[in-house]
């Protein structure tokens, strides 16, 4: 009883405390390997607290939508957050089929923040939006699939029972084709490297970045910190297929679950700086590779 | 002992052609080693040949039949090529000599290789060792033809591969002892699993199919044969191919004692049916005199994966026909390659009245058409026939009328082209080629050829007919 | 015990969907690259006792597939410096929908066919055909002769793997056969290449079309 209070309170914890830590960790990475000393690991936070505290410009141009954005995209991830059980342990909130609320979470902060993006009425955004978009159908497709190989191997369409099950003692081949496919979507979801750059600065490349150019203020803090969180929590996830290692002791196995998450971030950022970002024509050749790997791994499982 | 002699001493021959360094001197190796081979290999027709090696090596009758060709053959093309190379001075030869002498020892081992891995590294050797002399010519066009071939045929090589695997899976899968030594396939033939069988059979006849040359993996011959010198076409239409079908034969019998007899038959006849008309349809209207007689070598090979497929007299006729083919396709093709030498061209737009300048070549490539088109009294009538009459006692009569319907159209399109190239006015003569004359090592062996050709038409020798039974009764094997 | 050898033939079919949809030639140079020393250690980890011989089979294989010939088409590579861009015939989605495509058919295909019990996996041959599809694939939808050639490498690799099947019941004749096969190919290949190079001043197989009817 109490360990379950304090699952909940740890988990609640995390979710809210430490996504900013996972960008501030793949650019210390990067900054590793590119030869710099690098940002401090905390400065995502730092910048999110500064963002919060200065005033905000918005266009005249812009409805309700433009605000109403970044809250319900933070909100939503949030919520897909306590669905998704970290490390060994529940999730909060579990019921059957939470696994497609799960996925149409993502789908709504997406839909909000799309809208938004056009709500401003700059072309810079639109394109941004057009791309997000277009790019989602595919991406949303190989998550689907790549969630399916688990479901099928687990029985369950829960996500909790789901990622509990042992689903890769030892690691079958469906799970490691799944695996593979539901990395490159993580990437593409949190439009990293191979699909977009975070740190670039120039529109016409833009995907996410130039959705969120007329935001500022607490807006763009609430954006950043909501955009840190998603990559958590898909983090979390994909944690589940790649070490799905446990110790059984109640406080080891919450520090195993923190290591892990910055080691993903860890390799996240290796990934970034030792690939190229795609050209934009290919990005969907990368998407549709994530679907047919998924897909694949269903074609194993089901023989 | 006789047979590693025989596979050394091309390759003694080979190492030695490359020691010498006179690019005039080198080319007398050839009718030497020939000459030593072709002796090797009259003895061994004589002696019974056990397997020696632990069954790796040893003689089987289809084996001898190939052996006396492709040993006939090399050494036509032996003789010939000292005359060739006197006109073709200005290219140095240290690498086409060793790779004809490597050619060479590969035939010979694969005629003798009793061991499905030991059969494949003949066959892979003759393969990789043609490629340097389709490239003799150094031109753009020769360097197309090459890479060509070499994809082709190195997919068909690796498929060929794939399919031995198949082959000893299917005894593998069936829980049985692996072999791949021939004998003891057919043996164990009936207790493998026919499914990995039948893939085996379908993945080597495409893989030796593509060096054989039959439709629809045919597609190098035209180019491969008409850009390389006309000996290395003799080599490759009259000895490659008949290798090839020789590995056909040997996987086919394995199949047949699987109980696949119906099934590779219909391969084979499908097959050899589909390179005929291919055949038939490029022949037509071509223009190229070399690349006719490819289009025409694909026709034979159709003839002889027909005969195959029909199987009993057909098999009998058809092991005639790679024998008959083999010669007279490399008599063809020493012909044309005279005419190329001296009329600087292969197209019939440019060449005319080949009789006329040379009396001799013209005439013996007009006698070669007639002969592999199946007019008698050459050899190629004979085995048509026998092939035809086969067909038709086992009442094929569709099979028979497109056959002759097929025969026809390959008559007529060759017809134009040759009859193009030997009458009519012949043009002055170009300054720039060195005049081409035939002399006596050229023409030495083009006669030899029609001689045996002729012969063969008229009457079969007794040791031939006894061989041709005996490799007819040895592809009988009961499931 | 057979996850060891899923795991790399799962990183085998993933370097194949890789192979079809990368641009970049020298990407798809380390790709085979990297599958080829993968495979070379397939049998390291089938083989129940691990003799000396077997490691220099091993050894070789990885020098092979995974050094020499590399650095042979990236040598083809820097001597015709123009365009280092992969060219296909049909586009990069399309010929990656046939590889999946291919796969998943020689998965199911593959549940069909007679199997040997003997400890081995079952995604040996889906592995085996889908690679040797690849190859297909490569081979005829590329314009470019080191593809060309790539492509008839990774055709090889999936034999390879099928013979992977036979290692304990024909020992080394498998290895050494397509070794043969490989090398002396690929040395030939090599020596014509270079000829192409300076024919045509350029590796592009569209150049290749004066023989036609």
């Amino acid at each position: 009883m109490l360990n379950d209070v304090m699952t909940i309170a740890i988990h609640i914890g995390l979710l809210l405390f430490m996504p900013p830590l996972l960008p501030g960790v793949i650019n210390r990475t990067k900054a590793v390997f590119a030869g710099r000393k690098g940002p401090p690991l905390l400065q995502p936070y730092f910048d999110i607290c500064k963002l919060f505290h200065k005033g905000m410009v918005i266009s005249e141009s812009t409805t309700w939508v433009f605000l109403a954005a970044p809250v319900v995209a933070l909100a939503a991830t949030l919520l897909a957050g306590l669905l998704l059980p970290f490390g060994p342990f529940a999730a909060p909130i579990h019921f059957t089929g939470d696994l497609i609320l799960f996925v149409y979470l993502f789908g709504l902060a997406r839909f909000f923040t799309t809208s938004a993006a056009l709500d401003t009425g700059s072309s810079f955004e639109g394109m941004g939006a057009a791309r997000e978009v277009a790019f989602a159908c595919l991406s949303e497709t190989a998550f689907l699939l790549g969630l399916l190989v688990l479901v099928r191997l687990s029985g369950s369409v829960s996500l909790t029972p789901m990622l509990l099950s042992p689903l890769a003692h030892p690691p079958e081949a469906p799970v490691l084709m799944a695996a593979a496919g539901l990395f490159i979507v993580l990437l593409a979801e949190n439009l990293r490297i191979p699909v977009d750059d975070p740190n670039t600065h120039l529109e016409l490349t833009m995907i996410h970045e130039a959705m969120v150019l007329d935001n500022s203020g607490p807006l763009l803090g609430l954006v950043h910190y909501g955009s840190a969180m998603k990559l958590f929590v898909l983090s979390a996830l994909a944690l589940h297929l790649f070490v799905p290692f446990q110790i059984g002791i109640f406080g080891a196995d919450w520090g195993l679950f923190v290591i892990e998450m910055i080691a993903m971030a860890a390799v996240i950022g290796i990934v970034e700086s030792t690939m190229a970002r795609l050209q934009m024509r290919h990005v969907p050749t990368l998407l549709m590779a994530a679907g047919l790997l998924n897909g694949i791994g269903f074609v194993l499982m089901v023989r | 002992m006789l047979l590693p002699v025989l596979i050394f001493i091309p390759i003694l021959a080979a190492i030695a052609a490359a020691a010498i360094t006179s690019n005039v001197l080198r080319p007398w190796i050839m009718p030497v080693a020939a000459g030593l081979h072709f002796a090797g290999t009259l003895a061994v027709m004589n002696v019974n040949t056990a397997p020696i090696w632990g069954g790796w090596v040893g003689m089987d009758p289809p084996g001898k039949l190939v052996l006396l060709l492709i040993s006939t053959l090399f050494l036509i093309c032996a003789i010939y090529i000292v005359g060739y190379l006197r006109y073709r001075t200005e290219r140095s030869n240290r690498v086409l000599i060793p790779c004809l002498l490597i050619f060479a020892a590969g035939a010979t081992l694969v005629t003798c290789a009793q061991q499905l891995g030991l059969m494949w590294i003949g066959v892979e050797t003759t393969a990789l060792s043609t490629a340097p002399m389709i490239y003799f010519n150094r031109t753009p066009r020769s360097v197309e033809a090459t890479w060509k071939y070499l994809m082709l045929s190195s997919v068909g090589i690796a498929l060929a591969l794939l399919g031995s695997f198949f082959l000893v899976y299917a005894s593998l899968a069936n829980h049985q002892h692996a072999t791949l030594i021939f004998s003891h396939l057919v043996r164990h033939a009936g207790a493998a699993n026919a499914l990995w069988l039948k893939m085996a059979f379908v993945f080597l006849l495409i893989g030796y199919g593509t060096k054989m040359g039959l439709a629809p993996v045919h597609t190098w011959k035209p180019d491969a044969y008409g850009e390389a010198p006309g000996v290395i076409g003799a080599l490759l239409a009259g000895g490659l191919t008949s290798l090839a079908f020789l590995a056909i034969l040997r996987v086919d019998r394995v199949c047949i004692a699987g109980g696949l007899q119906s099934y590779t038959s219909h391969l084979l006849i499908g097959m050899g049916l589909l390179s005929m008309i291919v055949a038939a349809v490029f022949v037509l209207g071509q223009k190229d005199i070399k690349r006719m007689l490819a289009y025409s070598s694909v026709e034979q090979m159709g003839i002889l994966a027909l005969g195959a497929g029909i199987g009993g007299p057909a098999l009998y006729g058809s092991l005639l026909q790679m024998i008959n083919n083999g010669l007279a396709k490399g008599m063809l093709f020493l012909a044309a390659g005279n005419i190329h030498r001296s009329y600087g061209s292969k197209n019939i737009d440019e060449v005319h009245g080949a009789m006329r300048r040379l009396p001799l070549s013209g005439t013996i490539f007009m006698l070669g058409f007639l002969a592999i088109a199946g007019s008698p009294p050459f050899g190629p009538f004979v085995s048509v026939f026998t092939i035809l009459n086969a067909i038709f006692a086992r009442h094929f009569f569709f099979i028979c009328g497109l056959f002759l319907f097929l025969l026809l159209i390959v008559f007529v399109g060759m017809g134009r082209t040759v009859l193009a190239t030997v009458f009519g006015k012949t043009l002055p003569r170009k300054r720039s080629i060195n005049a081409y004359h035939d002399g006596l090592m050229t023409s030495l062996p083009l006669m030899l050829s029609l001689l045996l050709i002729l012969i063969l038409g008229v009457h079969i020798p007794s040791f031939l007919t006894h061989m041709l039974r005996q490799a007819e009764a040895f592809m009988q094997v009961q499931p | 015990m057979h996850w060891l050898i899923d795991t790399p033939l799962v990183l085998v079919m993933l370097l194949n969907l890789f192979m079809l949809g990368v641009s970049r030639m020298r990407s798809l140079i380390y790709s085979a690259a990297v599958q080829g020393v993968v495979l070379s250690l397939l049998p390291l980890l089938l083989e129940k006792q691990i003799g000396a011989m077997i490691i220099v089979v091993a050894v070789v294989t990885v020098a092979i597939k995974g050094v020499l010939i590399p650095q042979m088409l990236h040598k083809a590579l820097l001597d015709v410096q123009i365009k280092r861009e992969v060219e296909p015939l049909i586009g990069f989605l399309p010929t990656m929908l046939m590889g999946a495509l291919g796969t998943a058919l020689s998965i199911a295909f593959a549940a069909y066919l007679p199997m040997t019990q003997a400890g081995s996996s079952t995604l040996i041959i889906p592995a085996s055909f889908s690679t040797m599809l690849t190859g297909f694939l490569l081979l005829t939808t590329r314009y470019k002769a080191i593809t060309q050639v790539i492509g008839y490498l990774i055709l090889e690799n999936g034999i390879y793997i099928f013979g992977v099947l036979l290692l304990t019941a024909v020992p080394f004749l498998v290895e050494m056969g397509i070794l043969l096969d490989l090398y002396v190919g690929i040395f030939v290949v090599s020596i014509i290449l270079n000829h192409i190079t300076k024919a045509f001043s350029s590796l592009d197989t569209r150049r290749l079309t004066a023989l036609k009817e």
